[in-house]
């Protein structure tokens, strides 16, 4: 099959578009799905912990 | 460095360098007096001398392997011994071009020392020596201590290193020789991009693995964004290198991309070069050094992740806009304009968040000068991402475009962003890992921090306002429809701006060989910080093994 610029105009233009709404849809929900707010909560206070910089065992 | 390995180690890094040592003698075979010979020399003399270092301490005694239950901190240490060489390096090769600018004499008349050449050994140097080192270097500590898990490998930490900068000794060299590409920023030949490719995908698998052994449940921000600019940059890297060697003998290739798809590769790659490179690890750095230095955590963990997809996402079509009122379909380029706008919503999510962590400490920024590089850095960043946006838009871009308007952004981003936040970085990072109280000189810090503020306010002032007037006097027209200027008077207008960018940026150059005696001064003289921790093992003794006793 040729794929002339035409194709490559109208699928840019359609499903380039809904791809990137879905995808930002899914982001939002990730980022503010109810459980994982302890996650993060969590995640950017325990850089701050460093009691003896050493791995965990 | 060796005697942290095991003879075992020890054996298959000698293996590793004899094959490059071998390499490097069949390159020099095949291409004879092709500047691909001399690569191939410097290839085995690079390789020789790391086959020296690892033979002379071959039969040492093996390490204790219960230290390996600490952080692996040597290849970092090596790393930002390179990042500083590296920025002294290619500021001064950069200093040496602006001066050339104004007083093309100093270009001695000599091929290899002409503006051509040089000009991308600066880039090189700035961008690939000084940044990747410092990214390789922070990504190795960032990694381990969100982790909080030792990096997973012995010997590829330091393969990635050393070989990455195999990668830039033969870019910077081939460009003294004449060699390039013709691509910006991707000039090197097709030799030295299939080893960056190998070097690129051991670096990618040591990440993963590490992330792989993490203790915390949750992978902390900074490591994505060190993670997209691994994963990306070998994307762009691969596709826009695609090319055909004239022979295997000859260093000379030739591009797969055609006319107009070569330029809209090209720039996809450029563009994302600036993401990815430029942008995603020097957030990373933001991400993790930031909280560290300020005490506090970071603002909006939130607002952290939903920037983090928008400035993926977005960036990866932005290119075209380097390509306005080119031979590129009209609807790409306004796709590039059109995500180059949006790219200001994740741009200055980053900023804002940064700078809102910050509310609450500026009693901390006044004080201490490591936190106001970062806070310089952030506002660097706020102000060349807007200006990036609107320089996007197609009818501001056809002011801008060709002048020295570019090269302003380009140096708010590089200066005042790129190079801000590592400084602020290594200024924290230094102390902790040499185990220092602090750094051994915070005045020198603090005029590190003027020389680099003033130099970049200069340099960008300069910049836009002679590619303000570059870009007017091109477009001036008299009354009888002709053009008002030439292209000589438009030059001459520019002479005292170009001395004024080589004075600011000299300004810049000199605080980085302030900074440079400053870390080396902490890691000989600073008194260690007093803690109740282990006691020292080798990797974290009070010298590092390659600096040499006091006494000397
Ligand atoms: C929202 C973010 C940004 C956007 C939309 C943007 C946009 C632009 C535009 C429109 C140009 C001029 C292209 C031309 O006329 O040829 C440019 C050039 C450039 N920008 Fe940015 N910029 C952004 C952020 C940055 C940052 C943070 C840096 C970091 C150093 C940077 C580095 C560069 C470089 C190196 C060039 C020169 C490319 C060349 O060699 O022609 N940009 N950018």
């Amino acid at each position: 099959m040729d794929v002339d610029h035409d194709t490559l105009v109208s699928v840019s233009k359609s499903w380039g578009l809904f791809y990137l709404i879905a995808f930002s849809i899914g982001v939002l929900i990730y980022t503010f799905w109810p459980s994982n707010r302890k996650r993060f909560d969590k995640a950017k206070k325990n850089i701050l912990r460093d009691e003896d910089d050493k791995p965990w065992k | 460095m060796v005697k942290q390995l095991t003879s075992g180690e020890r054996q298959f890094a000698a293996v590793i360098l004899v094959v490059l040592a071998v390499l490097g003698i069949a390159m020099a075979a095949a291409g004879r007096a092709d500047p691909l010979g001399v690569h191939g020399l410097i290839v085995l003399l690079y390789s020789g001398a790391l086959l020296y270092v690892v033979l002379s301490s071959f039969y040492e005694r093996e390490p204790d392997l219960s230290l390996r239950t600490r952080y692996y901190d040597d290849p970092i240490k090596v790393g930002i011994a390179l990042t500083m060489a590296w920025a002294v390096f290619g500021m001064f090769i950069g200093v040496w071009v602006a001066a050339q600018l104004a007083w093309p004499n100093l270009a001695f008349d000599a091929a290899w020392s002409s503006f051509g050449r040089l000009r991308p050994a600066h880039t090189t140097g700035v961008i690939f020596g000084f940044g990747g080192n410092a990214l390789i270097a922070t990504s190795f500590h960032v990694v381990q201590r969100t982790s909080r898990a030792r990096l997973a490998g012995q010997i590829s930490p330091w393969f990635v290193l050393f070989g990455f900068n195999l990668f830039c000794i033969l870019a910077v060299t081939g460009y003294f020789m004449g060699l390039t590409q013709s691509k910006e920023y991707a000039e090197p030949e097709w030799y030295a991009d299939l080893w960056l490719v190998v070097v690129w995908v051991v670096y990618f698998i040591l990440y993963i693995r590490t992330l792989a052994r993490r203790r915390e449940p949750h992978i902390y921000v900074a490591n994505w964004y060190y993670l997209a600019f691994i994963l990306v940059v070998a994307m762009l890297h691969i596709v826009n290198n695609i090319a055909v060697p004239v022979s295997l003998g000859h260093a000379k290739s030739y591009t797969v991309w055609a006319g107009v798809q070569d330029a809209m590769v090209q720039w996809w790659y450029g563009h994302n070069a600036v993401a990815f490179f430029l942008t995603a690890g020097f957030l990373a750095m933001l991400y993790y050094y930031l909280p560290i230095r300020a005490g506090r955590p970071i603002f909006s963990y939130r607002l952290s992740i939903l920037s983090f997809w928008g400035i993926t996402f977005f960036y990866m079509w932005a290119g075209s806009h380097h390509l306005h009122y080119t031979a590129l379909p009209h609807w790409v380029q306004n796709l590039g304009m059109t995500f180059s706008i949006m790219l200001l919503v994740p741009s200055w999510a980053s900023a804002g968040n940064a700078l809102l962590t910050l509310n609450g400490a500026w009693h901390k920024v006044r004080d201490d000068a490591t936190l106001r590089f970062i806070m310089v850095a952030v506002i660097f960043y706020g102000l060349s991402t807007f200006e990036g946006s609107f320089m996007a838009i197609r009818p501001v871009n056809s002011l801008s475009h060709y002048t020295d308007w570019t090269v302003g952004h380009v140096h708010a981003g590089a200066l005042g962003w790129v190079a801000m936040i590592t400084f602020g970085s290594l200024y924290t990072l230094v102390p902790t890992l040499w185990k220092r109280e602090r750094m051994y000189s915070a005045m020198l810090v603090e005029v590190h921090f003027w020389l680099a503020l003033a130099g970049t306010l200069i340099y960008v002032f300069a910049m836009w306002n002679s590619g303000i007037i570059q870009g007017l006097m091109w477009r001036t027209y008299t009354q009888e429809d002709t053009l008002a200027y030439s292209f000589l008077d438009s030059l001459v207008a520019m002479y005292p701006y170009y001395i004024a960018r080589a004075f600011g940026g000299l300004l810049f150059l000199l605080g980085a060989i302030v900074a440079s005696y400053n870390i080396w001064m902490t890691v000989r003289y600073s008194p260690e910080a007093l803690t109740d921790r282990a006691p020292a093992g080798p990797d974290q003794g009070p010298l590092p093994e390659n600096v040499t006793a006091p006494a000397e």
